[in-house]
């Protein structure tokens, strides 16, 4: 964005923080996969992108998904999708990850691994939460 | 304030609907905007005019379609989530119109606040 000054009569554009906690395991209800295609058409607009993975949503990063035997489509992989719109920000929770017995090594791509109260200040400062 | 409201479950398995339908009346009666109505997962069922619930109970589709008409308001369904679910022009109310998710996420921008009404 251009520097402002005072003979600038663009309207500033506005940027908010938005963040996109996924809750749901991947397969048995549409969320995860809905959720994703909200992340990446919302990384086409100018605005601070976070997504976060907790409770059974952490197994949606999973590594070595196979689907075959319920004849749904594998979306695990569009996941790496997230680093080439510039979304960035991916937390996980630590506790989730615990809870299931996974480390972030266990996942599909790189992320931040986040203590429950660490997350909940994040969120805090969001301007925009869309949970599902 | 300007509120935008976001709606992922279909009228009647889930409250989701009602209550959002709860929400967006009474903040239109204490004054407040509703920038935009936002449908998506299952809450694209709350746009298809074929429904036809029992005649002693609450009709969604017509609620929302009278409240948007009434109030001017929009109320916008998800293309990729309506086609998905078989909701196309040919079976949607009046009142509402299918377009793309990028009209969700300009309603955070734009709104004060989106309030999200899910499972």
């Amino acid at each position: 964005m251009s520097e402002m000054n005072e003979f600038d009569e663009d309207v500033p554009e506005i940027v908010k923080r938005f963040m996109y906690v996924n809750r749901r395991a991947p397969y048995g209800t549409i969320y995860a996969l809905e959720c994703l295609e909200v992340v990446l058409i919302a990384a086409a607009f100018d605005q601070d992108v976070s997504v976060v993975f907790l409770d059974d949503g952490v197994c949606q990063l999973k590594k070595n998904q196979d689907t075959t035997g319920i004849g749904m489509k594998n979306f695990s992989k569009t996941y790496g999708a997230l680093d080439d719109y510039d979304v960035e920000k991916i937390y996980v929770e630590k506790e989730s990850l615990d809870a299931r017995g996974l480390t972030a090594g266990d996942l599909v791509i790189p992320v931040e691994v986040m203590a429950a109260d660490e997350l909940r200040e994040v969120m805090a400062q969001q301007d925009v939460i869309i949970s599902s | 304030m300007k509120f935008a409201v976001l709606i992922n479950e279909g009228p009647f398995t889930h409250q989701a609907s009602d209550s959002a339908y709860r929400f967006t009346a009474a903040a239109l009666a204490k004054g407040h905007e509703i920038y935009r109505v936002f449908f998506y997962n299952d809450g694209v069922y709350n746009s298809n005019r074929l429904s036809e619930p029992q005649t002693d109970d609450r009709n969604l589709v017509s609620l929302w379609s009278r409240l948007g008409r009434d109030h001017d308001i929009d109320l916008v369904v998800c293309v990729a989530a309506a086609l998905r679910r078989g909701i196309k022009d040919e079976v949607l109310e009046n009142g509402f119109r299918i377009s793309g998710l990028g009209q969700l996420v300009e309603a955070g921008i734009q709104a004060d606040r989106l309030i999200v009404f899910g499972d």
